[in-house]
């Protein structure tokens, strides 16, 4: 059976030169970076080349990328991390509330420690309350955090505005955004933007799972999570993951060629979409609306039809999308991005993700369409009352 | 090591109700006896399993790990108790007296409880009668450690001391799970849901000597691969006591959706109901069960109320078994935990009885209009029953 990956928001199948450059790594430049000998030499050279493509991406300094086990350990470091180095002048950690929880929950963490936590509301759209988060920021205020990019319902949060009326009101307050989902989709120059610390993680952009960064500014101070070797400056301990690194280089560099083509594809197959389900009726799409959202994520409730029945319907076929954030699958209470917007119950338990990559096709987009079109009605018909 | 476990090599296999089965009495004790050989196999170690004058030995050797072995063995049916036991070399009186004090010593450190020594003399050519021993032993405790009492009647520790080839002492017992060895009183069909009382059911009946095989019934894309791979685990949790399981599993979908359109909505569980337990009894038949077993207690759901359980009752031509049957919810829910299925057995994925269930189901079915309900079936339902039982998946789980 042919196989129509729309899950890409969850993970993402790594490209032919990550694979690539992963084996040789693996097989052949094999040594520790700290090594003395020429086995290391050759080690580090991948981690100084991965260094200098993204700091060149985000034109950032190379000393200013930390490589980590992803975008949740890049997120505890900048949340966590930024909280500790501040603790002593203030108490106030500020974010909102449709983070993800690998956000939410190092907050939920640094609350139980005694840390003071601010949740800025959305609307029905996923749109953050600015006014709010302004208001939030004072002078104790250590940390805000925000995401870039939902990884729900694609809404996206204006980081540069947000950075600025973050530091209007504290200049020493550290703003950290999680760019999981936003990486690879926009252009980003954090210095230029006002954002102190950025989440990056390698698996969402055909890169390997295990592997992400965090962007710190130099000026900005923040402790350490992981404590040992000293690699990295201190800033992160442990042996570096040289295959993962060298993955992750490659699919960030991939992702910013021929970007602007790669960003209309997205779209392009986002409104086929959107105006397939909206002509078939019935259905509810979350998030901003036109190209005010992500360009890879639609997010549809089918009230009267239960989301992972539908997903398995779909997978039946040959469809993959999530229901709930699969990060969290085995939790059924509601997801925090759709508590978040108040959507409705009825939309809640019906709501999946299609999540595109710039290898899907529109082709794949009328067979899902079509798919959709035969089941609903049956799937429709067979349900609890 | 602490406490001396250091110095085990040997456990005495104490059995209970097997013991008092007159003539069957030999092919109880063989069938525990390959039990446990077949659960210690799996095991790393070298274990020798024998019989001995109705006594069974387990003695191990090479790189064997004691928590390992006793938590193996604590899930064998059948089993009353398991005693490690210190091996001694024989010798003259004295030579006893100082092994049965080291053995005080090591294992009842400190001790202020109440003792009674007893002894057995198999080996009639030592010197002293079991009762001059009792005695004798019993007062060089007492001389040597001022703090323990004899009780005769009521002791806190009794000291068993066997004097053969070698001289063994235990004094301690863990308790087994009771029960007898599985493969001793036939085979049974389990209706293996995802919840907490069909494994607990299954152990129960698997308790008292019963081998098991088992249904399950999925719907996809209703329920999902985890929800069938959830089943599978609990199996294997459970067959870690009954052995393995076989398994079938059987694709439902087509057959609920049929009972949805053309019966009520409220009689939709009892129907479905009716129809899992005639095709659970297809393979019970096939397999050579002598029973289905399932984990129904009375009135703890709508299909469960005297009524209900009538109206599913009434299908079968085999015996239905409900070792649950008078548990409160309570009771089931700490056997689960005891015998480790709770925790998968929580976990969140939708099972097929659940998913179409009318808000208010009938409570109180009739058997007439059940039937009456179900003659709106009659144009496709025998080939849709044909059609799950021949597509159903079975597996061996162990």
């Amino acid at each position: 059976m042919r196989e129509i990956y729309f899950d890409n928001s969850s993970t993402t199948r790594p490209s032919e030169a990550v694979v690539e450059v992963m084996e040789k790594t693996l097989r052949e430049d094999y040594g520790n970076p700290s090594s003395l000998h020429q086995k290391g030499v050759e080690a580090e050279h991948y981690i100084r080349e991965a260094r200098s493509v993204i700091a060149g991406i985000l034109k950032a300094d190379e000393s200013e990328i930390i490589f980590t086990s992803g975008g949740t350990e890049a997120n505890n470091l900048a949340v966590i991390g930024g909280a500790l180095a501040g603790r002593r002048s203030g108490k106030r950690i500020v974010t909102t509330e449709m983070e993800h929880p690998a956000v939410a929950e190092p907050a939920a963490f640094l609350e139980r420690l005694g840390f003071e936590i601010v949740r800025v509301p959305v609307d029905r759209e996923g749109n953050l309350d600015l006014e709010f988060l302004g208001n939030a920021v004072t002078e104790d205020t250590l940390v805000v955090s925000t995401m870039f990019v939902n990884n729900e319902i694609g809404s996206v949060v204006p980081v540069e505005q947000a950075a600025k009326l973050v530091h209007e009101k504290n200049p020493k307050t550290l703003y950290h955004v999680d760019a999981i989902q936003a990486f690879g989709k926009y252009r980003m120059i954090p210095r230029d933007m006002g954002i102190d610390a950025l989440s990056v993680s390698g698996h969402k952009l055909h890169g390997p799972k295990g592997t992400g960064f965090l962007y710190l500014n130099k000026h900005t101070h923040v402790l350490p999570v992981l404590y040992g070797g000293g690699q990295q400056g201190g800033m992160r301990s442990g042996t570096e993951n040289v295959p993962g690194i060298a993955g992750l280089a490659v699919a960030a560099r991939e992702a910013y060629t021929d970007f602007d083509a790669k960003i209309e594809q997205l779209y392009l197959l986002k409104e086929h979409l959107i105006s397939g389900l909206t002509e078939m009726g019935g259905c509810v799409i979350h998030g901003q609306p036109g190209r005010t959202g992500a360009p890879h994520i639609v997010n549809a409730a089918f009230p009267g039809v239960g989301a992972e029945v539908l997903l398995h319907t779909l997978e039946d076929q040959g469809i993959y999308v999530s229901a709930g954030s699969a990060c969290s699958t085995h939790k059924r209470s509601a997801s925090p991005t759709l508590s978040a917007i108040h959507a409705p119950k009825e939309e809640t338990t019906s709501s999946v993700r299609f999540s595109f990559c710039p290898e899907n096709t529109m082709e794949e987009i009328d067979f899902t369409l079509d798919v959709l079109r035969k089941y609903l009605p049956m799937l429709r018909r067979y349900r609890a009352h | 090591m602490e406490n001396g476990i250091d110095m085990y090599d040997t456990f005495l296999i104490k059995y209970g109700e097997i013991g008092l089965k007159g003539k069957n009495r030999n092919i109880f004790e063989d069938a525990l006896a390959a039990r446990i050989r077949g659960v210690l196999k799996g095991l790393e170690g070298e274990f020798e399993v024998t019989k001995e004058r109705g006594r069974i030995y387990v003695r191990c050797a090479g790189s064997w790990g004691y928590d390992e072995v006793i938590s193996s063995l604590t899930r064998i049916f059948g089993i009353v108790g398991i005693c490690p036991v210190v091996v001694y070399e024989t010798g003259d009186f004295e030579k006893l007296k100082s092994d049965m004090l080291d053995y005080v010593r090591k294992e009842h450190p400190g001790s202020h409880e109440t003792f009674k020594v007893k002894v057995r003399r198999v080996n009639k050519a030592f010197p002293m009668t079991s009762m001059q021993l009792d005695a004798a032993l019993g007062e060089a405790i007492l001389n040597e450690f001022p703090d323990m009492h004899v009780d005769v009647h009521h002791p806190d520790i009794m000291f068993d001391v066997e004097i053969r080839g070698q001289v063994s002492i235990y004094s301690k017992v863990i308790p087994g799970p009771g029960g007898m060895p599985v493969g001793t009183n036939g085979k049974a069909m389990l209706l293996l849901s995802g919840g907490i009382d069909s494994p607990v059911a299954g152990w129960m009946v698997a308790k008292r000597g019963v081998t098991l095989d088992a249904t399950y019934f999925h719907a996809p894309p209703y329920t999902s691969e985890r929800a069938k791979q959830k089943v599978i685990d609990l199996a294997k949790i459970v067959s870690r006591y009954t052995g393995p399981i076989r398994l079938h599993i059987v694709n439902f979908t087509d057959i609920q959706l049929y009972i949805y359109d053309q019966c009520p909505h409220e009689e939709l569980t009892i129907i479905m109901r009716r129809y899992m337990m005639k095709i659970a009894e297809q393979f019970a038949l096939e397999d050579g069960d002598l029973g289905l077993v399932t984990g129904e207690s009375i009135g703890q759901v709508a299909s469960q109320t005297m009524q209900s359980l009538l109206c599913t009752n009434d299908v079968c031509t085999l015996p239905v078994y409900r070792p649950l049957i008078g548990f409160d919810k309570n009771d089931i829910v700490e056997i689960s935990k005891k015998i480790d299925t709770y925790d998968t057995s929580i976990l969140p994925y939708e099972d097929c009885c659940t998913i179409f269930v009318a808000k208010h189901p009938v409570t109180k079915p009739n058997l007439k209009i059940i039937e009456r309900s179900e003659t709106h079936l009659k144009e496709k339902i025998d080939d849709l029953v044909k059609t799950a039982i021949e597509t159903t998946e079975t597996i061996m789980v162990k």
